[in-house]
């Protein structure tokens, strides 16, 4: 290791970066609980901000959960058989796929929701119902679906099981229900979990995807950050806390077990 | 069915949905670019008109500012939790990577929290002391987001280093300075290169900080949707939409070959 001053200086640099993301996050969660947060946590404890949430916002948070399920079948259906596709051919043509299908990890939101909105905006029925937001997560989190199975599959070899079943008797479909599905389990767990998790926090796109009557958890956040008081926005941001929080450590859990699997 | 038209099959709906809501819709942001008056010298105009350069002079300087800070503090935390094994380590890691899950509008108001009227700062400090709205609170909100991306990075590079070659520079008379400057970075440097493009491409991109925080303050984001909602002035946001989105697609791809991992933009 490195001399003791050395270590004094990392160790001052991690901790005031750990302060610096943990301090606000303390503040939010004591603002979202104190009865009048610029008079101090002296004014009382109260869960009256947190019910007010409740009442003004549990369409937003009820919307961000059926959206994130619904995100999680359309990846499933959509990802699944492509991570299979992409496994079984692995060329130059699968690399360009892959790509093109990850743009969204990189192209920023708000351009990708510009584009959706220039090419289906006129198509009224579809831009003020809530599958037109559901296409922007999708689009967003496919990428993290597909990669995820895919890194799975690709470290084993698929060929030689698939030969061995087939030699069986067992057909294309056979196969991929009872070989490729189970050994891509890892990977469908941590890709699921990422899937609903970035669905419940995404904002860029379904800022701009959103219609007045369909406000997501995230949306709604923005919109009491610029309007409501400062207890009521930090009682929300707390409620989306506890419910990303969890998903987050399952997510980072389950990825990490993929990852072993894979290697 | 043969397998071959099965795997055509699996593939279908992937190629389906991506044709129809990720090229079809970007070429046709692409060809709303040039629809304007200006038509395709659009593109010129950014760089020749005041408003649009000023913009994307400001953006690339923040973004850059953040990038370096980001590198500088999880490069230090991500080496100095690496390597040392403590009691308390799990808890800072996990503070330090818990910032991942949150979108840019929740950072936004961590930062208000934190420098804004009622925030913090303002309180423990004499005098009217607020800069979350300024570029100072812009800055600090692209670096709250950037510090858990950069340090997974790193730490991930950092697990891969070969200890032993630092031993041996240290007995060989290396002071701990050079060590740093002489093994350590330069075995980093594919990853803090990589770190650095993630970093700096999320913060040219940031939407939702800025929308918190950057009320007054004009970043390519900003204007982009500014323009489009208030002014309807689509080609411009378009062409704007297209710079932006070609250089953040270029920067991750340039991190992606260097270091073969991505954690996710986003933001």
């Amino acid at each position: 290791m490195l001399n003791s001053r050395t270590k004094l200086i990392q160790l001052t640099v991690t901790l005031t970066a750990c302060a610096f993301l943990l301090v606000p996050m303390i503040l939010s969660v004591m603002a979202g609980v104190t009865a009048n947060y610029f008079q101090g946590i002296s004014s009382g404890l109260t869960l009256k901000w947190v019910f007010r949430v409740w009442e003004l916002y549990a369409d937003s948070i009820f919307l961000s959960l059926w959206l994130a399920i619904a995100c999680l079948i359309s990846t499933l259906i959509i990802g699944l058989p492509a991570a299979y596709g992409l496994a079984r051919h692995p060329g130059w043509l699968s690399r360009i796929l892959e790509e093109f299908i990850s743009l969204p990890l990189a192209v920023p939101g708000l351009a990708l929701a510009l584009a959706l909105l220039q090419l289906y905006g006129s198509m009224k029925g579809f831009r003020i119902s809530w599958t037109f937001i559901l296409v922007g997560h999708v689009l967003y989190t496919l990428p993290f679906m597909v990669r995820s199975i895919l890194a799975v599959l690709a470290s084993m070899d698929l060929k030689t099981l698939e030969e061995g079943a087939a030699s069986l008797g067992a057909s294309p479909w056979q196969r991929f229900r009872d070989i490729v599905v189970p050994n891509a389990m890892p990977g469908i767990l941590a890709g699921s979990l990422t899937v609903v998790t970035l669905s419940i926090g995404e904002f860029n796109l379904t800022w701009m995807l959103h219609t007045p009557y369909l406000k997501t958890l995230p949306v709604g956040l923005a919109d009491s950050y610029a309007s409501m008081r400062l207890e009521v926005a930090s009682a929300y941001t707390l409620v989306f806390f506890v419910l990303i929080v969890p998903l987050l450590m399952a997510m980072q859990w389950a990825s990490a077990r993929a990852q072993r699997i894979a290697q | 069915m043969t397998n071959r038209t099965f795997v055509l099959a699996c593939l279908t709906p992937l190629l389906v949905f991506s044709v129809a809501f990720l090229a079809l819709p970007l070429v046709r942001l692409f060809l709303v670019s040039g629809e304007s008056e200006a038509g395709w010298a659009i593109y010129l105009d950014i760089l020749r008109k005041p408003r649009y350069l000023n913009t994307l002079i400001l953006t690339v300087l923040v973004s850059l500012a953040t990038t370096v800070a980001a590198l500088a503090v999880s490069t230090t935390a991500g080496m100095f939790l690496s390597r040392n094994r403590f009691k308390g380590r799990g808890i800072l890691l996990s503070i330090m990577t818990l910032p991942l899950a949150f979108p840019g509008v929740v950072i936004g108001f961590l930062i208000i929290l934190l420098g804004g009227r009622q925030g913090l700062i303002n309180q423990i400090t004499p005098g009217h002391v607020v800069f979350a709205y300024s570029v100072i609170g812009l800055f600090l909100g692209y670096l709250y987001f950037s510090i858990p991306r950069v340090l997974l990075t790193v730490m991930a590079a950092a697990e891969k280093l070969d200890p032993t070659l630092e031993e041996a520079a240290r007995t060989l008379g290396a002071s701990p300075f050079r060590v740093v400057v002489d093994v350590i970075l330069p075995g980093l440097m594919p990853s803090l290169i990589a770190a650095g493009a993630i970093a700096f491409a999320t913060a040219m991109g940031a939407f939702g900080t800025a929308f918190t925080l950057a009320t007054d303050i004009d970043v390519i984001p900003m204007v982009i949707y500014t323009e489009f909602t208030l002014s309807a002035n689509i080609a411009i946001a378009a062409a704007l939409s297209i710079v932006l989105g070609v250089v953040t697609w270029a920067l991750l791809l340039l991190a992606r070959s260097l270091s073969g991992t991505t954690v996710s933009a986003g933001g």
